[in-house]
């Protein structure tokens, strides 16, 4: 049923993402495509891997961008896949019932022996969240890892994301962000985490921690964050060497 | 967007047929047209043929052709799957309209109200599909069903005017023709001045959340070739090729079309014949090549995380 649930559960499992953390490693993208290209959605189709222009399925995609100017400019790494709307026009445009939104704990997902891959879905999403795979004929997309976070022949510290668990930074979290109590919507509130395009009216479950503030001094040092710029070449004798020198 | 032939062929070639079994189930019974059997059959099977062609063109992009049938379940969300509903219950009226006129040669009221209904229905959840989908802000807006619904009622004026020129020539039709080919080419002109005008809805800084440290942009993409979001999504067009494009449909489709009808109304015999004849598949062509650049003009969202500063 492509029909949002009209009585969703208070819970929303979903995951928070810090930018200011986030070193750009690609790891949560390689994982989430290791764990998915043998979980509920396999295969995740790859198209020419070794050729000139290599192609694929994946859910989960690190972008890197450049904010600010000059000396101010910084990087900041933004991995992004699917935030679990809790308005996904993606379902609702379905026309097959294949996308619908669990009542249960709002994730999304695709049931692929539905989905005749017309692809309306991945027009709707503002997000980029959903990749067709054009071997099997379907649409795909993250599934929040609901293989592993309900597993129960795992350990209960592995129920959780591919992509959360081998963060090597620690800059992905996953937990309900519809109880105020959890420690997701917690640190969300203590760094204040937002929505991407709130414009759009899909209300992500998913929120980004926005890159901390510029350090200007080194802590308890008392140095400054930075080094001074280089002295400016030397003049005369010394000038004449360090330029010989520099040859 | 990535303009898809298979979707382009099909929302023109049946928006053109929804546009011939439209003016035919309404105009017939009060008479405005022939009532001639063969005039019936041969305008209701161009008009069947093209709704039938386009259908069928649109399963050519689906991942599984098969499967197609289960697209008419979601109705109460989906406008694409209303379109289905619409698309396949307008065949009963439609062919009952058609039976009881060509074999038994009585014109029922009923039938071609309903058939109309069902194609005026059809297009416009056509057009709704697009008009719908809030991240491509080039199709999510006013003029999008008025353009879709003008389309289809140009397309199938322009076609009754040159069937109808082998029987009992109206000069009404070739005029609704001529009124409906500018109509259509003043809305379009419309869209484009829109488009061209329009303001931001998203900018790299909304898409990323980093609003407040500067400008944004994108420093190194997630892969090294084309994915399926930038194959589908991120087709580009150049401005001085979407330019050219423009002025092609609106002279050689719109512009030459309406000539094309003027001298139809004013003439007689075979030159009347003729240019009506010249006419439709011209009218066909604009509407084909603003169909096009519908797609080829609209900007995704999602191309924002890729290096487009704003859409
Ligand atoms: S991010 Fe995209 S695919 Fe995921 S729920 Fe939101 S709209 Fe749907
Ligand atoms: S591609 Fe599949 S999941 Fe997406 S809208 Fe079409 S049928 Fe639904
Ligand atoms: S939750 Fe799972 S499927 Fe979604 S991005 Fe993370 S690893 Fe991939």
């Amino acid at each position: 049923m492509t029909s949002l649930p009209e009585r969703p559960s208070p819970k929303r499992l979903g995951l928070v993402i810090d930018l200011d953390i986030c070193v750009g490693c690609h790891a949560c993208a390689v994982n989430c495509k290791e764990w998915n290209a043998g979980g509920v959605s396999a295969p995740l189709t790859d198209l020419a891997p070794y050729g000139v222009e290599p192609d694929g399925v994946w859910f989960n995609r690190v972008h890197t961008f450049e904010v600010g100017e000059g000396a101010e400019g910084r990087t900041v790494h933004f991995p992004r896949s699917c935030l679990h709307c809790a308005e996904p026009a993606c379902v609702t445009v379905c026309p097959t019932g294949a996308s619908f939104k669990r009542a249960e704990d709002g994730i999304v997902l695709v049931d692929e022996d539905l989905c005749i891959g017309c692809k309306l879905c991945s027009w709707a999403c503002p997000y980029g969240a959903r990749e067709f795979d054009e071997d099997v004929g379907v649409m795909k997309k993250c599934t929040l890892c609901v293989d592993r976070i309900y597993n129960e022949t795992f350990a209960p510290e592995e129920r959780v994301p591919a992509c959360v668990a081998t963060c090597p930074a620690s800059a992905r979290h996953f937990g309900d962000l519809g109880d105020p109590e959890s420690d997701v919507s917690k640190l969300v509130a203590e760094r204040q985490g937002y929505d991407l395009m709130p414009e759009m009216g899909y209300a992500p479950t998913n929120k980004y921690l926005p890159p901390r503030p510029r350090q200007r001094s080194a802590g308890c040092t008392g140095a400054a964050a930075a080094l001074p710029p280089a002295q400016p070449a030397p003049q005369g004798l010394l000038g004449w060497l360090d330029r010989l020198l520099s040859r | 967007m990535h303009p898809a032939l298979s979707v382009i062929i099909f929302s023109t070639t049946s928006g053109a047929g929804y546009g011939l079994l439209a003016l035919l189930g309404i105009l017939t019974p009060f008479d405005a047209l022939s009532q001639d059997r063969i005039f019936g059959f041969a305008a209701l099977a161009l008009a069947l043929a093209a709704i039938t062609i386009g259908l069928l063109s649109s399963l050519f992009h689906l991942g599984h052709r098969e499967r197609a049938w289960r697209a008419l379940s979601q109705w109460r969300s989906s406008w694409l799957s209303r379109e289905g509903v619409a698309a396949v219950a307008t065949y009963l009226p439609a062919g009952l309209f058609g039976i009881l006129w060509v074999f038994y040669g009585s014109i029922s009221p009923i039938a071609g109200v309903l058939a109309a209904l069902g194609a005026i229905v059809t297009v416009c959840c056509t057009a709704m599909i697009y008009r719908s989908l809030k991240p491509v802000p080039r199709w999510h807006n006013g003029w999008v069903l008025p353009n879709y619904l003008l389309a289809a009622l140009m397309t199938g004026a322009l076609w009754l005017a040159a069937v109808l020129q082998f029987f009992a020539p109206r000069p009404a039709v070739t005029l609704l023709a001529l009124v409906a080919t500018a109509a259509t080419a003043l809305v379009k002109i419309g869209y484009w001045r829109f488009i061209d005008g329009e303001t931001a809805t998203s900018t790299t800084a909304s898409a990323t959340g980093l609003t407040n440290s500067g400008p944004v942009r994108l420093f190194e993409a997630p892969h090294t070739s084309e994915n399926y979001l930038l194959k589908e999504m991120g087709f580009q067009i150049a401005r001085k090729h979407a330019a050219k494009l423009r002025r092609i449909a609106l002279t050689l489709g719109f512009g030459l079309s309406f000539l094309l009808s003027l001298v139809a109304l004013l003439t007689s015999g075979g030159l009347a014949a003729a240019a009506a004849l010249l006419a439709a598949p011209l009218g066909m062509v604009g509407i084909f090549v603003e169909r096009w650049l519908f797609f080829a003009e609209a900007r995704h969202a999602v191309t924002l995380y890729y290096g487009q500063a704003a859409v």
